[in-house]
C-alpha cells in the first residue's frame, strides 16, 4: 500500500498531548476566569479535536481533496452555528416594530 | 445471476479490488474520501446538538453551571482518559495493520474493544446516579434550588440527549470493531488491504472527538462556584 504509514513514536507523542490537554482543562475549570473559562475550555478542546484529525486520523498526510472535505465540515458546521445565533441574538433588535 | 466463474473473474489481481478501481490506491483513496463525506454529515449531525446547548446555555447561564455540578467530574475525566486511550489503541492498530503485523492488530483492536466498553459502562454507572437523584428529565425530575428546576431540566435533556447519541456511536463502534476482529483474524485485513482497519479508524477517532467537546461542555461549567450543599 502505498499510503503513508505514522510512526507509532508519533501516535505516542498525541496521546501524550492528548492526555496533558485533558489535565490542563480540568484544572482551568477550577479558576475563575469569568468569560474567559469557556474560551479556554474550547481553545484546549478545539486543539486536541485538531491533533486527533491531524495524526490519528492522517489527514496531514492525506490528499488535499481529503483537507477540502475536513475543512469544509468546519466550514458547513459554522454556518449552522453562526446562521442560527444570527437569529437568536437578535431578535432584540426591533427594526420594523 | 452470473456463473461463479464469470462473476468472479478477478484475472489475477487482488481479491478484494472491486472492479471499477484500477488498483488497491485508487479504492483505499474513494473509501477514506467516502468515509470522510460521511464524517461531515455526523458533525452535522451532532452540530445541531451543540447549537441547542449553545444557546439554552446563553440563556440559562446559572442553571447550567449548576447542573454542570452535579456530573461527576472524576467519572467524567477518567471516561475521557479511556476514549484517548483507546484512540491510541486503534492507531495502533492501524499500524499494525499497514506493517501486516497480525496478532498485534487482533491484540490493539480487542484493546480498542476492551476500553470503549469500559467507557459505555462508566456511562452505565452515571446515569444509574442520575436515576437515583431525580435528575432524569420527567415527571420524577427533581432539582435544587428549585427556582432553577425548569431550567435545571433543560440541561439534563441536553445530556442525556448528546452523550446517549454518542454512546450510540460507542456501541455502532464496538460493532464494526468486532467486524475489523473477525476480518484480521480470518485473513482478510492484508498489508495490502489494510483500508477496512483505517476507515473504521476515522470512525472511531471522530466519536473521540465528539467527546473531547462534550466533556468540558457537560462537566465542567459551573466548578468556580461556591460548593453548594444539599
Amino acid at each position: 500500500m502505498s499510503e503513508h504509514i505514522v510512526p507509532k513514536s508519533t501516535y505516542y507523542a498525541i496521546f501524550g498531548a492528548l492526555m496533558v490537554g485533558t489535565a490542563l482543562t480540568v484544572g482551568a475549570a477550577f479558576v475563575d476566569l469569568g468569560p474567559l473559562n469557556t474560551i479556554v475550555a474550547l481553545s484546549i478542546a478545539i486543539t486536541k479535536a485538531s491533533l486527533v484529525v491531524l495524526f490519528f486520523m492522517h489527514v496531514k498526510y492525506s490528499p488535499k481533496l481529503t483537507w477540502l472535505v475536513v475543512i469544509g465540515s468546519v466550514f458547513w458546521l459554522l454556518l449552522l452555528l453562526g446562521i442560527t445565533l444570527g437569529d437568536y441574538l437578535t431578535r432584540g433588535m426591533r427594526t420594523f416594530g | 445471476m452470473l456463473p461463479e466463474a464469470v462473476a468472479h473473474n478477478h484475472g489475477g489481481h487482488h481479491p478484494m479490488l472491486a472492479h471499477h478501481f484500477d488498483s488497491l490506491e485508487e479504492q483505499n483513496v474513494a473509501s477514506t474520501l467516502g468515509m470522510w463525506v460521511f464524517l461531515v454529515t455526523e458533525v452535522l449531525f451532532f452540530g445541531g446538538l451543540f447549537m441547542a446547548y449553545t444557546l439554552y446555555r446563553m440563556w440559562y447561564p446559572d442553571a447550567f453551571a449548576l447542573s454542570s455540578n452535579e456530573l461527576d467530574i472524576r467519572w467524567g475525566a477518567f471516561n475521557t482518559a479511556v476514549l484517548i486511550g483507546s484512540s491510541l489503541t486503534m492507531a495502533l492498530a492501524v499500524h499494525a495493520a499497514q506493517t501486516g503485523e497480525r496478532s498485534k492488530l487482533v491484540t490493539f483492536l480487542i484493546l480498542t474493544m476492551v476500553l470503549g466498553t469500559v467507557f459505555l459502562g462508566v456511562k452505565g454507572i452515571e446515569y444509574a446516579d442520575k436515576f437515583e437523584h431525580h435528575h432524569v428529565p420527567g415527571l420524577n425530575f427533581h432539582f435544587e434550588p428549585v427556582s432553577e428546576m425548569a431550567h435545571a431540566q433543560i440541561f439534563f435533556s441536553l445530556y442525556f440527549v448528546m452523550t446517549g447519541l454518542h454512546a450510540i456511536h460507542m456501541i455502532v463502534g464496538l460493532g464494526i470493531m468486532t467486524w475489523m476482529l473477525v476480518w484480521s483474524m480470518n485473513g482478510t485485513i492484508t498489508k495490502e488491504y489494510a483500508s477496512p482497519i483505517e476507515i473504521s479508524g476515522l470512525y472511531w477517532h471522530f466519536v473521540d472527538i465528539v467527546w473531547i467537546f462534550l466533556f468540558p461542555l457537560l462537566y465542567l461549567l459551573g466548578r468556580t462556584l461556591p460548593a453548594v450543599t444539599h
